[in-house]
């Protein structure tokens, strides 16, 4: 009983205050588009093509594929699909510090899909973040971003959700602790942190440009793993664009900061990267990005490319302090790199430097390119170790491939080689420890 | 219709770019020198060399092939370094089963092309990507050096 | 009848009249020589040994099989010493499937396997050749009208010193086959060997050093196309659906056959059947194997050991293990997969009433046969063209491959090459079984005075060769544990036949001795650092009557500096066997960083296999096994989920690469005994070897395999 009556004024202490900081940091978090300056209208109001719906190349295609289209511009499949599990089905889960949360089945069987729910149900979802019973969702299901896409689109999709073929899969139960199992708290959360509204165009800008930031914004959502979080884990559009974390991996800064971000990059880098998942010289996208890349932006439409990175190249550049200048090239001599990690050069002798080559410059294909990659230049060698763990791609298919060693080698093994590769190839090596790596490996 | 540069001669192949070499000198070339092991870059038994850096044919899409020269265990005699190669390979009765040696004979002669001589530690950054199951590896390195030494 | 397309092309030249022949066979059963006498040479010919024709070379019908270990050379010596012929005197043959005429003596099965060629061939081979220069010589002699025994015979010719006359054997192989084949062929003495005991280069590696050998899978019948399947992931699983949309729109597809238990994809290229295979969809009803995991596989294994087996060896140890001294350990190996780098392979060209198998098999007449079931014909209408092997080590034992293949080759018009992809090759093999063993001893004084090993593992003779097994012991689980170097004065060996749930077992390199020496190796070391005896010293104490194993004992302690200091965290350990008919000491040396990785830096072997053939064969072989059992002992595990295997390729079923390979030297002892087996025991001796050097720099003994590192971390709590 004590215990139960602590929890409750622990409870009481923490609503508290957050509804005081939360109060403080909603008067000054900006809202998504607000670095364009020029005035923000109503899509009814607005003068020039509309930037929602599908794109030009698609305008006479039927209702299905024009969902289909949305859909996947929204990315709704990488969450909704469990690894090695049916489309659309739900049950991946996703490691927050507070517990797990498993994405839902959004497939039209009328038990535990979303068959049964009206229209105005799956709005509601979508753009406010409440389920079919009143209850309030998580904002890992990315409502704050959401809620900008247009009725229609949002109905488009649902369409075309009601074609695919309806999967039995009961959801899973949320597994958070108290307090953070209580739902209603999403209340305050929602209604000082989701927008609420549709997308608002700029009307000083270009039909091209407001496209571009429909797609970055509301559908793609690239913020919410882009944009680092407040404590109360809304985007902090002050710093828009300026890397994040998603399931383990960094996110990197997107603005057009020369140095930390995208700035350097050539609009062709860009594009190519959104379609192919790879740029060269830059990296290849991985882990989550690397889901988007197949999952969503490589289906998109050159002209929906275009206009994406037409609206990223003008987000402002906020500069990270952690990224320094990439290194340049690395000697092509085994002997000629780091000597005090002989369990990290065993391993890379072995495994990598076939593909990788000692000058870390690829030695079969561009993607293999190890020098210029952000990854490979941040210090915290974070994704350089997912990408141990996990591997990219799949053999059989195309695109850039690498096996994971997730089973091969131990935490301090892998922990070696992501050290050896930060200081072979790297501005500055990194100090990955096998305890970072045992975490990882439970992303 | 791609055409590549194999062992100096031009070969037209009608095929799928994404194929990668491996297969295209193997099942449409019928050039089978050149082994399949992993498919996954880990074994080296695909190994050839492409302008003359050894390079692992499996995942290799042909279509990136270019006009880059393709040379294959078939060829690799040409050279002083292979031909060398292959030499201390047989005075030393390096090789067992085999087939892990075309993989392992273009890697140790894209070495010793590029390093005349070189040492423990060179020798295995450049053969540690080959695998050998037979084990054969004591050799390979006494191969390599003897092959040196012979320059 | 099968032929070999290498043997055809690289050894067997232009075609020569049988007629001019003479033609020898000989009765491996017996070793008893037969000639080719006019009226009965159909019944044998070509299907005999050696015949030797107007070219005077000696052309050696080679019933074993080639796939890296020598054979083909060390074999054509025997004959070529005999026959006193140069080595390259001696042209190779592939024997085509036949058990009655080439059985392996061992095992009377045409197969190459668990080390026994030399140890079969070596009488039977140098009996024939003997025999042929025998008739030979009195050819001649009744020619020059002289008595045989004032000729001789070098570098191919009859020689009568006395009248300086010289006949090649090319000019008396036809009149020589109408003498009669002695009865009891003279063998040289081991003094007069001129090729035996000398290194000698080898026959099949000029070939491998420049892309022109052929294994299976480099066959290219014409109008070949190629195949890549999936078999279920689980045991016993079958096709529940196939969603063919996406891969049907490939490039390259011609062809998707979905069988009950498989699927394939034919398509113009392994890649292009590859990559459809990929995008196929194809949902599986696991069944009932699908609860397997290796946690249940090592549950059964353990509730195998309570139970009661068949005994070995029994004398009364049983009785004294009991009350002090008493010492008990468990040891325990896991699944292997073989993953030889030549992966899975098998061609096939099925027509009406015949069918052509294109494969490297380490047992033609079981392909073949495996092949005329799955085909519905009869062994004598299937063809196996059986080719040099990338790797065997126990895989090629098994035709699972070839009756797969088969099945294909039923749906597709025209001949098929199916490659396993490594996936499916290390994904879903049969593997190595996993092994448990329970020891006991009872330590007296500081001496062993009883000693009980118990022995849980699968009969895989049982299986393969029936014959060969009672039904009571497996002679090849109990091997290395029935018969150790030592001398116990009462021991008990028990044998508990268990077949693990969920997988298939095969034969892997090292076989039983795997198991049982590793744990007498082990326990070994463990009783003597319950004596507070030195290794080396405790085990001399116990050697008696196997003076050979003492020798190389020694021999591998002096080479490899037993006792030299050595800087902390590193060890030498000691592992010593009697298997396979050859005595070999390994000592290995390792050490330890404190996180517990294991660095091997040095192995010592020190081998008796008798008279040496080859003896640069036998260090190749030493070597090589040495490291095979190198990558099992640091690497080596398949672990199953879900009825599943975890392990798909080289990234994650890790073995030795050159970086690892530490410095080794081998040793050979030289004396006239009977050759003994040399292809697995340098794989046996490792694990035992590497562990025991463990437990010297660590305190911490293994009794599981592979080194599990964080046992062995320096702050680990006990
Ligand atoms: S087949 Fe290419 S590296 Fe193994
Ligand atoms: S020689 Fe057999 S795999 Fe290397």
């Amino acid at each position: 009983m004590i215990a139960r009556r602590r929890n409750w004024l622990i409870l009481g202490a923490a609503v508290l205050l957050f509804v005081a900081v939360a109060t403080w940091r909603l008067a000054l978090l900006p809202g998504p588009l607000a670095f364009a300056g020029g005035t923000q209208v109503d899509l009814t109001d607005y003068r020039g093509p509309s930037p929602a719906g599908v794109p030009a190349e698609l305008a006479n295609a039927d209702p299905i594929a024009k969902g289909q289209y949305l859909t996947q511009a929204a990315d709704c499949a990488a969450c909704h699909t469990a690894k090695g599990g049916k489309p659309f089905a739900g049950g991946r889960p996703f490691k927050l510090p507070f517990g797990t949360i498993y994405t839902p089945n959004i497939t039209p069987d009328r038990e535990t899909g979303i068959g049964a729910w009206t229209d105005a149900e799956f709005l509601r979802a979508v753009h406010k973040g409440i389920g079919r019973g009143g209850e309030r969702l998580y904002p890992a299901f990315p409502y704050a971003s959401y809620t900008l896409l247009t009725d229609d689109d949002v109905l488009a999709i649902r369409r075309y959700l009601s074609t695919i073929s309806p999967v039995r899969q009961a959801n899973k139960p949320l597994g958070f602790s108290f307090p953070f199992n209580q739902r209603w708290l999403m209340t305050f959360w929602s209604a000082f942190f989701n927008p609420g509204h549709r997308f608002r165009p700029v009307q000083e800008r270009s039909a091209q440009w407001n496209r571009g930031a429909y797609l970055v914004e509301a559908a793609e959502h690239c913020g919410e793993c882009h944009t680092p979080r407040t404590i109360m884990q809304a985007m902090n559009t002050r710093q828009k664009f300026a890397g994040g974390q998603a399931e383990g991996w960094n996110a990197y800064n997107i603005s057009s900061d020369r140095l930390s971000g995208i700035g350097a990059w050539s609009a062709q880098d860009l594009a190519q990267y959104l379609a192919k998942g790879h740029a060269p010289g830059h990296g290849v996208a991985s882990g989550p990005m690397g889901e988007a890349v197949e999952l969503s932006t490589s289906k998109l439409t050159p002209s929906d490319i275009a206009a994406m990175v037409t609206y990223l190249q003008s987000v402002p550049a906020v500069h990270t302090k952690a990224s320094p200048r990439m290194a340049g090239p690395a000697p092509t001599l085994a002997s000629a790199g780091p000597t005090n990690n002989p369990v990290g050069k065993r391993i890379f002798e072995g495994a990598c430097a076939s593909c990788h080559a000692w000058n870390g410059r690829g030695a079969i294909t561009a993607e293999q390119q190890l020098t210029g990659n952000r990854a490979v230049n941040d210090a915290t060698a974070a994704n350089v170790a997912m990408m141990i763990l996990n591997g990219i791609g799949s053999p059989e298919h195309q695109g850039a491939f690498m096996p994971s060693f997730r089973a091969s080698y131990s935490d301090a093994e892998i922990a070696a080689a992501a050290n050896y590769v930060t200081a072979r190839f790297g501005a500055k090596p990194s100090r990955v420890t096998a305890e970072d790596v045992r975490k990882m490996r439970a992303q | 219709m791609i055409s590549i540069q194999v062992n100096g001669e031009q070969r037209d192949v009608e095929i799928d770019g994404d194929t990668p070499l491996l297969w295209v000198l193997r099942d449409v070339l019928a050039m089978t020198g050149t082994k399949f092991g992993c498919g996954i870059a880990q074994c080296g038994a695909c190994t050839v060399h492409i302008d003359g850096v050894p390079t692992r044919s499996c995942r290799l899409p042909v279509s990136q092939v270019g006009d880059r020269a393709v040379t294959t265990i078939e060829g690799v005699g040409a050279t002083s370094a292979g031909r060398r190669i292959q030499k201390a390979w047989l005075d030393l009765e390096v090789i067992q089963c085999g087939y892990c040696q075309s993989g392992q004979i273009m890697a140790a002669s894209a070495l010793l092309a590029t390093n005349p001589s070189p040492d423990d530690a060179d020798i295995d950054a450049a053969m540690s990507g080959n695998i050998c199951r037979c084990g054969t590896y004591v050799r390979i390195r006494e191969g390599i050096k003897q092959a040196a030494r012979h320059g | 009848m099968a032929e070999s397309v290498l043997s055809r092309r690289h050894f067997l030249g232009s075609g020569v009249a049988v007629g001019a022949a003479l033609v020898l066979g000989v009765d491996l059963k017996t070793a008893d020589i037969a000639a080719a006498t006019p009226t009965v040479r159909a019944a044998f010919a070509p299907d005999a040994f050696i015949r030797i024709a107007s070219d005077g070379k000696a052309r050696l019908i080679m019933p074993q099989t080639e796939m890296g270990q020598g054979i083909y050379t060390a074999l054509s010596m025997l004959i070529a010493e005999e026959l006193d012929l140069p080595l390259d005197g001696v042209t190779l043959e592939a024997a085509p499937a036949n058990d009655k005429l080439y059985g392996n003596p061992i095992f009377q099965v045409q197969a190459t396997g668990g080390s026994t060629s030399m140890r079969g061939y070596w009488l039977p081979l140098r009996k024939v050749g003997a025999s042929a220069r025998a008739m030979l010589v009195a050819a001649a002699a009744r020619r020059w009208r002289v008595a045989p025994e004032s000729c001789r015979t070098e570098a191919g010719a009859v020689i009568h010193d006395a009248s300086g006359r010289t006949l090649g054997y090319g000019m008396l192989a036809a009149s020589a086959m109408l003498e009669k084949p002695p009865a009891e062929p003279k063998l040289k003495e081991p003094a007069d060997f001129r090729l035996i005991g000398r290194s000698h280069h080898r026959l099949d590696t000029p070939d491998k050093a420049n892309g022109v050998v052929q294994y299976g899978i480099d066959a290219m019948p014409p109008g070949v196309r190629f195949a890549s399947l999936a078999c279920s992931p689980v045991l016993g699983g079958r096709v529940a659906r196939v969603d063919e949309l996406q891969a049907k729109s490939l490039p390259g597809v011609k062809q998707i056959v979905v069988l009950e238990d498989m699927v394939a994809v034919v398509g113009d290229t392994s890649w292009a059947a590859m990559r459809a295979l990929a995008a196929l969809d194809i949902i599986w009803n696991d069944g009932p194997l699908a609860a397997v995991s290796t946690e249940t596989i090592r549950a059964d294994l353990h509730a195998a050991a309570n139970t009661e087996g068949h005994v070995a060896v029994d004398t009364g140890a049983r009785a004294k293990l009991s009350g002090d001294g008493v010492i008990s350990a468990a040891y325990e190996l896991p699944l292997l997969a073989h993953a030889p780098m030549e992966p899975m392979n098998c061609t096939v060209h099925l027509t009406p009433g015949h069918c052509e198998v294109w494969v490297g098999t380490q047992a033609i007449t079981m392909a073949q046969r495996a092949a005329a079931e799955e085909a519905g014909l009869t062994p004598e209408q299937v063809t196996v063209h059986n080719h040099l092997i990338g790797g065997g080590f126990g895989r090629r034992l098994e035709v699972d491959g070839v009756r797969k293949a088969v099945r294909i080759a039923r749906h597709v018009d025209g001949p098929v090459k199916v490659i396993w992809s490594r996936e499916e090759d290390i994904g879903k093999a049969p593997y190595r079984s996993v092994y448990g063993a329970w020891l006991e001893a009872k330590l007296d004084n500081g001496k062993p005075v009883a000693w009980s090993h118990k022995v849980v593992g699968p009969a895989v003779i049982g299986r393969w060769l029936p014959p060969a097994y009672d039904g009571k012991i497996d002679i090849d689980a109990v091997d290395g544990a029935a018969e150790t170097p030592y001398d116990f004065p009462a021991s008990y060996v028990e044998w508990v036949r268990h077949e693990p749930r969920g997988v298939n077992t095969a034969f892997w390199r090292g076989v039983g001795p795997n198991m049982n020496v590793f744990a007498t190796e082990s326990f070994i070391d463990r009783v003597a650092h319950e004596a507070g005896a030195d290794p080396l010293a405790f085990r001399r104490s116990i050697i008696g009557k196997l003076p050979r194993a003492r020798a190389v004992l020694d021999l591998a302690a002096t080479k490899a500096g037993w006792g030299d200091p050595l800087p902390t965290r590193s060890g030498r350990g000691i592992s010593l066997q009697y298997a396979f008919g050859s005595f070999l000491c390994t000592i290995a040396e390792v050490s330890v960083a404190d996180d517990g990785a294991v660095t091997v830096t040095r192995l010592t072997t020190a081998v008796d296999c008798g008279t040496p053939v080859n003896p640069d064969g036998i260090v190749s072989q030493i070597q090589g096994g040495m490291i095979f059992g190198l990558s099992a002992a640091l690497h080596g595990e398949i672990t199953l989920v879900g009825g599943r295997t975890q392990q798909s390729n080289f990234h994650d079923y890790r073995v030795v690469r050159m970086d690892e390979t530490p410095r080794i030297d081998v040793h050979v002892v030289t004396n006239a005994e009977a050759p003994g087996g040399i292809g697995e025991p340098g794989t046996v001796s490792v694990q035992g070897a590497v562990a025991n050097a463990i437990y010297a720099a660590t305190g911490v003994q293994l009794t599981r395999m592979p080194i599990d590192t964080a046992l062995l971390a320096k702050d680990r709590r006990a």
